[in-house]
């Protein structure tokens, strides 16, 4: 997949990795190629968030190796970790501004942390980030009062304060109306493309999703059923990616949790059976 | 012999857990005992929390604290006057405050005002993904948010308590030397002849630490620890009034035993 003879900025191995009993990712390969925007895609619970956890050390791989610039993840000190997450940024869903501080503080809040710059020094920068996401104007307002599309602009805007490698995103389309929802997808491709940057995209919103991804992976059951470029995915003849390309509710990822037999719960002379406009007992109650 | 087993499973599991979190908050508690150098370092944030939790605590502690001194002044002076000692009714009020209720009664109700809100503050900050995302911004949120807050409640107490028994002795003042009618010289003099600056008061102040330490630990420790929804916070928040305020209580006879040889 990596095509240039840079190593990539992310490699998983064999990646196992489960909550307690239930095995979330099995066996996952796949590489993060520098300077692309990666999709990662399938259905809920599919195991997408726990890639960025493993990915930025919150989380360790029961076996398999998680590999950040060719080196192992779960082996990194804490002051390692520490040291690979500043070149990480990260996009939470709903942004996970410090309610306690103004829009400007949260995105100061890095550079504070961990640079000795002046003060004057960290305002131009701020409000050139926020100019990046085009809420310069937003700065001195708390994040109670901004919406949910800005909320998430603003924590973009300090996810790359430090002007990380990686920048990863956990569902940015989510509950945007359409206008902002472009915004985002644009805002993504040219910060990428602009500051030099890698993505990670957690999303379920194909369109917006396939049209800014240079490669995109798709998980199901645990497992990556399909990867490539948005066109390969979308030609593809598996039928669990054709599920998901189509938003088909017929397939192999199945509506229901795996549950007992309908009989188990309902009493053995439950039968499922769809109420027919002729019947006349169901016509009877109705009427009642 | 089945369900036996299964009981046996049940408790060897309940003991494995208990010893997993007794060890996890032994380990948070000495990561803040040693996060003091850095966090006096940036005193700023101690001194915000201070803020946060002591000055805005002054008015239930000084209020309460009057109260008790007024009922601590009639019910002392109701006493006292059966046995013609009523002369030594400000030795009795500043004894009971600043030896017991003082700190006891200080840190009840700080548990109740500001451990609280610190659980409270700290689940909701889990809830909302922000203590994950100072980690992943590579800054630890024990040393950035627990330790400053576990730092100013530890001096807010002493001094919360301090205010508590001084507006108590005020009380006490108030009902018995201007509306009953006590000698306010034998009030003051008895006080300051029989209250031992060191033995009293240092032990007083002692106690009082240690309750800060105590309500505040446990108050981070239960938001720290919160499930991170809703039911979750709420319910770290009732564990930090109950088990703080037991602790307390608890703690209140060991010191007494100790300090005062009783």
């Amino acid at each position: 997949m990596n095509t240039s003879l840079e190593p990539s900025l992310v490699e998983f191995k064999s990646v196992r990795f489960g909550y307690g009993e239930r095995i979330v990712l099995d066996d996952v390969s796949f590489q993060i190629p520098r300077g692309k925007v990666t999709a990662l895609m399938g259905a809920s619970g599919g195991g997408k968030t726990t890639v960025l956890r493993l990915i930025g050390g919150q989380y360790v791989a029961q076996s398999g190796e998680c590999l950040w610039q060719s080196k192992e993840i779960s082996s990194f000190t804490p002051r390692q970790m520490y040291e690979a997450r500043r070149e990480m940024g990260m996009l939470y869903q709903f942004g996970a501004l410090f309610t306690d501080l103004s829009v400007f503080d949260n995105v100061a809040f890095p550079l504070r942390e961990h640079t000795p710059l002046s003060e004057a020094l960290i305002k131009d920068i701020v409000l050139m980030k926020l100019q990046s996401v085009g809420l310069r104007g937003a700065k001195d307002l708390m994040p109670s009062e901004i919406s949910g599309g800005m909320a998430r602009r603003v924590a973009l805007a300090r996810a790359i304060a430090l002007d990380p490698q990686l920048v990863m995103y956990d569902e940015p389309f989510a509950g945007l109306d359409p206008i902002s929802l472009g915004t985002a997808a644009r805002l993504i491709r040219q910060l990428n493309d602009n500051l030099g940057l890698t993505s990670v995209i957690v999303s379920h919103d194909l369109d917006e999703t396939f049209h800014i991804a240079d490669q995109v992976i798709i998980l199901a059951n645990g497992r990556i059923v399909a990867q490539g470029t948005p066109q390969d995915v979308r030609q593809s003849t598996d039928p669990l990616v054709h599920q998901f390309v189509t938003a088909s509710p017929e397939g192999p990822v199945q509506f229901h949790y795996p549950s007992v037999a309908l009989e188990e719960d309902f009493g053995a002379s439950f039968k499922l059976k769809a109420p027919s406009k002729t019947d006349p007992s169901s016509r009877s109650k109705a009427h009642a | 012999m089945q369900t036996l087993f299964h009981q046996l499973a049940h408790l060897g599991a309940w003991i494995k857990n208990l010893f997993k979190d007794v060890g996890y908050a032994s380990s948070l508690f000495l990561k803040l005992l040693l996060s003091i150098r850095t966090s006096f370092k940036r005193s700023a944030l101690i001194r915000d929390q201070i803020h946060f939790l002591g000055n805005y605590s002054l008015a239930i502690i000084s209020v309460s604290g009057l109260f008790v001194g007024f009922v601590l002044g009639l019910q002392g002076y109701y006493t006292l006057q059966r046995y013609g000692s009523s002369s030594a009714l400000g030795l009795l009020v500043a004894l009971s405050l600043v030896r017991e209720l003082g700190p006891v009664v200080s840190a009840l109700l700080f548990a109740g005002r500001a451990g609280t809100s610190l659980t409270a503050e700290i689940g909701l900050m889990k809830a909302g993904e922000q203590l994950s995302a100072m980690d992943m911004m590579a800054v630890d949120p024990i040393q950035r948010i627990l330790a400053p807050r576990f730092w100013a409640g530890v001096i807010a107490m002493p001094i919360l308590a301090a205010v508590f028994s001084a507006v108590g002795i005020l009380g006490g003042w108030v009902v018995g030397v201007v509306m009953i009618g006590v000698d306010s010289g034998s009030f003051w003099g008895q006080m300051q002849g029989g209250v031992d600056v060191w033995k009293d008061v240092g032990n007083g102040v002692l106690k009082s630490f240690v309750f800060g330490v105590t309500v505040t630990f446990v108050a981070l420790y239960q938001g720290y620890e919160a499930q991170a929804t809703p039911e979750g916070v709420s319910r770290a928040t009732t564990r930090t009034v109950v088990m703080a305020s037991l602790s307390v209580l608890g703690l209140d006879f060991m010191l007494t035993a100790l300090m005062f040889n009783i």
